[in-house]
């Protein structure tokens, strides 16, 4: 399990006044005193924590430097993380602003300050006559939202202010996965073949959908009321909102499927299909109203439930003991 | 590579809607887990420098989410430059010393002056 923090330690919360710190301490610090509490090493172990978390969030300059990250829970100064080698080191390469140049490609230098390429090689008299050579490929990355990967469509990378290519995006496109432009890349030499562009393609996460495999999955918040009574409600797809019968008596956690609303690819001339998985999520939204307060003291008088039976007899005895 | 829970736990001014909002315009790229409904998003350690960056620059400079654009737009084009240069040095050092002194000497001196 990962550490606590202090707040977690104390039970309040991370905006907790000096106040609520301090009497949040002086509960718990009454707890489990070991003078309270002879020959029980738990106790004592927690009274340490306690004290340790107190004394860390009752100096407010302690506390201020712990909330921005320069020391740990136990007030030990914790390692500044620079940017620089990251963005340096070979996981930089992923914000590397999209279209950007390549000096792997004496070309893209070349024509960064708009000058010949191969043709330079000419003037220094390296290229001979007649010398007929292909161009080289050119790798670009291009970042495209989920719904374009999962849809399709075209999208424009752009090279430099007054170039682009139109990309045509398959739909149902995987991470990582790279088109090859034919003839887009670097010119040919002496009536050589131009290059290829290989445009490595990545997806930028979605807020609510998911993707598995070819199945969309979106956890859909509906009301008490909606879930009890059944309704019908819009719910988003990657190709436009549609409206959904939930049935009556619903509950959280209830998968309902949207045939046919998953990715429609093509493969090998046949079209494939494939659904969107939409788990309920009941919310109740109006905790504090006194009308379903007053309405759910009488029904569940008449209507006692256990929703944690399934945890069994090993979890109840775990809470007491 | 950790998750948004322990992000959230290195830094404590951070919130989740912050986060997804830093996702959603692309100044962060976590990268997607497969199926596991909590954790969606996995950190790898540049992420996470990248996020104490943003938090570093919105505390120091109290820059506000546009212009938040336009500062890493522009850091993001000094490290790729950065990268990129790197990537000459490391051709040049490779080449024998007579062609790294042909172009020593071709090398205009900053400032414009022919050497």
């Amino acid at each position: 399990m990962a550490t606590q923090t202090p707040y977690e330690v104390l039970g309040v919360k991370p905006n907790a006044t000096a106040d609520e710190i301090r009497k949040a301490y002086r509960k718990l610090a009454k707890e489990f005193h070991p003078d309270l509490n002879p020959g029980k090493p738990a106790a004592e172990a927690r009274f340490k924590a306690v004290a340790a978390a107190y004394d860390l969030l009752s100096d407010p300059e302690k506390r201020a430097r712990y909330d921005r990250g320069e020391i740990d829970e136990s007030g030990a100064e914790r390692p500044r993380y620079s940017y620089r080698p990251h963005a340096e080191g070979a996981q930089g390469w992923k914000y590397q602003p999209e279209g950007e140049f390549d000096i792997g490609d004496l070309d893209d230098l070349f024509s960064m300050f708009g000058r010949g390429g191969a043709r330079a090689g000419a003037h220094g008299g390296r290229a001979g006559e007649g010398l007929s050579m292909p161009g080289p490929d050119r790798h670009y990355s291009l970042t495209i939202d989920f719904v374009t990967a999962a849809t399709g469509g075209k999208q424009r990378l752009s090279l430099s202010p007054d170039q682009w290519l139109d990309v045509t995006i398959p739909p149902g496109i995987e991470q990582g996965q790279i088109l090859r432009l034919k003839g887009k890349g670097g010119p040919g030499l002496g009536g050589g073949p131009a290059g290829d562009a290989l445009i490595e393609v990545h997806i930028a996460p979605h807020p609510f959908f998911r993707r598995e495999g070819d199945d969309i999955h979106v956890e859909l918040p509906v009301s008490l009321a909606e879930a009890v009574l059944g309704a019908r409600v819009p719910v988003p797809t990657v190709t436009g909102p549609v409206t959904m019968t939930i049935p009556k008596g619903s509950d959280t956690g209830a998968q309902l499927r949207l045939r046919g609303k998953g990715i429609q690819r093509k493969r090998r001339g046949a079209e494939t299909s494939a659904d969107q998985y939409v788990t309920l999520k009941v919310v109740i939204g109006v905790s504090d109203d006194p009308d379903l307060a007053k309405f759910l003291e009488d029904w569940a008088k008449q209507h006692p439930t256990d929703p944690r039976r399934e945890m069994g007899q090993g979890a109840a005895q775990g809470a007491a003991a | 590579m950790i998750g948004f829970d322990e992000l959230a736990r290195r830094f404590a001014g951070l919130e989740r809607r912050e986060l997804v909002r830093w996702v959603e315009n692309r100044w962060v790229l976590p990268e997607e887990a497969n199926g596991d409904g909590g954790e969606r998003w996995v950190f790898h350690e540049v992420d996470v420098a990248r996020v104490e960056l943003i938090l570093d620059i919105r505390r120091e400079f109290a820059v506000d989410d546009e212009a938040m654009s336009l500062v890493l737009g522009l850091l993001d084009q000094v490290y790729s430059l950065r990268r990129q240069m790197r990537r000459l040095c490391d051709a040049l050092e490779q080449q024998p010393p007579e062609v790294r002194e042909a172009i020593r000497r071709a090398l205009p001196r900053a400032g414009g002056e022919s050497p």
